[in-house]
């Protein structure tokens, strides 16, 4: 598998809906175009919440993975 | 004929459905149709929420709805009006108004975010604690968390000039960074051009 270079992340372990998206538009806010963010989260609803939110920015759902309960998202910046 | 299966076809939805297709600026109450390429984002619409309750459950749900709207770029706008008004006067404040009975009403309700009340369970303020307290333990923010980040992500607040009159609230008393108070024209203005209106 390639590395990943991930130029920012996202700990967004612990907080339910909104928060994760939130957090994630905010940072991408401050990320360049390309850039690769990686989001950390708990609520189970963002597997749902994260595809919606990247089909309605546009921003690309690179790679997504659960570990232990643990979501990982990895985004760029579109 | 064949007995192939064939939707039913209901001649006054029918109808309707034709009437309907007026000039594409009309807002469509049909659900969008399938997309040819999955991976275009639709076409963006605004979001305007109507905040009219100023109970702590339904404040709650604009708060969700128009920080998130702001997170997926959809350009968003809360029309704050009666109770809803009561929300975004400072929490600091404690009575407003000028005559008696408006300063009575503001003692009875007392205004600002983090004082809301819910609709049913109130019990006092137990059953706000009690929200309170497992929304922390869920990680769920607050309403005051949430309009914050609405507000740092662009949703614009809007008071109804008219229920401030009626109040008596003045600008001053209102929470920092609102928009410049409308009227219920705006609001159907926005409605009939590119927000997709909710009622809160």
């Amino acid at each position: 598998m390639a590395v990943i270079e991930v130029s920012q992340h996202v700990d967004a372990r612990g907080l339910s809906c909104p928060m994760p998206i939130v957090k994630t538009a905010q940072a991408i806010k401050t990320a360049a175009v390309g850039d690769l963010i990686e989001v950390l989260a708990t609520d189970a609803g963002s597997v749902k919440d994260f595809a919606a939110w990247s089909q309605r920015t546009g921003n690309e759902l690179v790679e997504q993975s659960v570990d232990g309960g643990v979501y990982r998202f990895v985004i760029r910046r579109k | 004929m064949t007995t192939e299966t064939l939707l039913p076809v209901d001649p006054i939805a029918q109808a309707v459905a034709i009437a309907d297709r007026g000039p594409a600026s009309r807002p469509s109450t049909e659900p969008e149709p399938a997309r040819a390429e999955p991976s275009e984002p639709a076409a963006a619409k605004d979001i305007l929420i109507i905040n009219y309750s100023g109970d702590l459950e339904k404040v709650w749900a604009t708060m969700i709805l128009a920080s998130t709207s702001a997170a997926m770029g959809v350009k968003t706008r809360v029309f704050v009006t009666f109770w809803g008004l009561q929300v975004f006067v400072k929490d600091s404040k404690r009575i407003t108004g000028e005559t008696w009975m408006q300063k009575m009403l503001a003692f009875m309700q007392r205004p600002g975010i983090s004082h809301r009340k819910l609709s049913k369970m109130n019990f006092l303020g137990m059953g706000p604690w009690m929200m309170g307290t497992l929304a922390r333990k869920y990680g769920v923010a607050s309403p005051r968390e949430l309009l914050e980040v609405a507000q740092e992500m662009g949703v614009e607040f809007l008071p109804c000039q008219m229920t401030m009159d009626m109040f008596g609230l003045k600008p001053e008393d209102m929470i920092e960074g609102m928009g410049e108070p409308v009227g219920a024209a705006t609001v159907i203005g926005l409605m009939t051009e590119n927000s997709v209106p909710l009622f809160i």
